[in-house]
């Protein structure tokens, strides 16, 4: 079972990489937003996962939720921001 | 026969939440070519806001199911439901910026004038 | 927008926050259930006019049965709409006519519906919610057939439902 935890990891990590062509290549800030919102949706998972394979679940999910939660302020706060100055 | 004899040495549960989570990272795999291949942002966060928001669920069920019931398996279900109200907020949050900052939507063709107006 | 803070608010945010220390520490000794009490004292002191009270005009206890089962619905048109994602990413050439439209709404009062109505748009199927400006909700359709399936307005009156007599 931990080796498909760690297969699963790998997948993960070559998804990232595909998203991180969006976060470097994209045409406007948004498209870069959303590409960083959705890697940072995939870490969340990869964390759970790494902690299932080193057997300390109970360390790994405090560290999710906080991960969690700090993604979407961070989202919330870069479009505020956005919103404010009116243009991308 | 390979296969065969991995899958003996697995329970019930542990098969149960291989499906879940090989699903789960199909919809992952799901959104991030839609990521890459659409062709403006709206539609990009159509590829997210869905697809992230059900893969998180089912890879989570997954884990819950490998784990079992307890304490732990109660703050997975916490996160689960966080992303499941968070990350459509999230993907509004980021089309209201974009709306208001004017950007043109991406039309098949150039049929209409004025792209940034709502069609009725 | 602050609202006024009154005696059974200040309590109902702290055994809120009491509830959540208690759940996500795990450690039930005196020692550590005492921080919490203090911790949980001093934030609720600082910050009750941030959480919100939403008063439903109905007055049915079934509420949670009612949002429970509009859950289940709302998860099977998650993965009608991830599948219909799916076919359309997958498939060799885009078939996709993208367009913006606007949904006034009839029956929605108040923020807490309007945001569920807004995060339910984002999920079901071809839909994202862009803006919601009072009554009037700006949705980004994929085709033409998710923007008229939306206009039917079946899923506003389930949430009109549930909040809503």
């Amino acid at each position: 079972m931990n080796t498909f935890f760690l297969y699963v990891n790998i997948f993960l990590g070559f998804l990232i990489l595909a998203c991180l062509y969006r976060v470097v290549m994209g045409p406007t800030t948004i498209d870069r937003m959303i590409a960083v919102s959705a890697i940072g949706t995939k870490t969340l998972i990869l964390l759970i996962l790494i902690g299932f394979i080193f057997g300390r679940v109970e360390m790994f999910v405090d560290i999710c939720t906080v991960y969690a939660l700090l993604n979407f302020l961070g989202t919330l706060a870069t479009t505020k921001f956005f919103e404010g100055r009116g243009k991308c | 026969m390979l296969t065969v004899s991995i899958l003996k040495n697995l329970s019930a549960n542990d098969i149960c939440a291989i499906v879940l989570i090989i699903a789960g990272l199909f919809f992952f795999f799901t959104s991030t070519v839609g990521i890459l291949r659409f062709p403006d942002l709206y539609t990009r966060m159509h590829a997210t806001g869905k697809g992230d928001t059900l893969a998180v669920l089912l890879i989570i069920s997954g884990a819950i199911v490998h784990h079992g019931l307890n304490l732990n398996s109660a703050k997975l279900t916490l996160i689960a439901l966080f992303v499941f109200i968070a990350n459509p907020t999230a993907t509004h949050a980021i089309g209201r910026a974009a709306y208001r900052c004017g950007i043109k939507p991406w039309l098949k063709e150039s049929k209409c004038t004025n792209p940034g107006e709502p069609h009725q | 927008m602050l609202k006024e803070v009154t005696f059974p608010r200040y309590l109902a945010t702290f055994f809120w926050l009491l509830f959540f220390w208690l759940f996500l520490s795990g450690h039930y000794d005196i020692f550590h259930i005492s921080i919490g009490i203090i911790c949980c004292a001093g934030i609720s002191y600082t910050s009750t006019d941030l959480l919100f009270f939403y008063k439903t005009d109905k007055k049915r206890p079934f509420i949670i049965v009612e949002f429970f089962i509009y859950i289940l619905w709302l998860l099977f048109q998650i993965i009608i709409a991830n599948l219909q994602v799916a076919r359309l990413v997958l498939s060799p050439r885009l078939k996709i006519d993208p367009r913006i439209v606007v949904y006034k709404s009839r029956y929605l009062k108040g923020d807490v519906p309007r945001a569920t109505y807004g995060n339910s748009i984002t999920l079901t199927p071809g839909t994202v919610t862009l803006d919601i400006r009072g009554k009037e909700f700006y949705v980004h359709a994929l085709t033409p057939k998710f923007a008229n399936s939306l206009k039917t307005g079946t899923m506003e009156r389930k949430v009109s439902h549930i909040y809503h007599r």
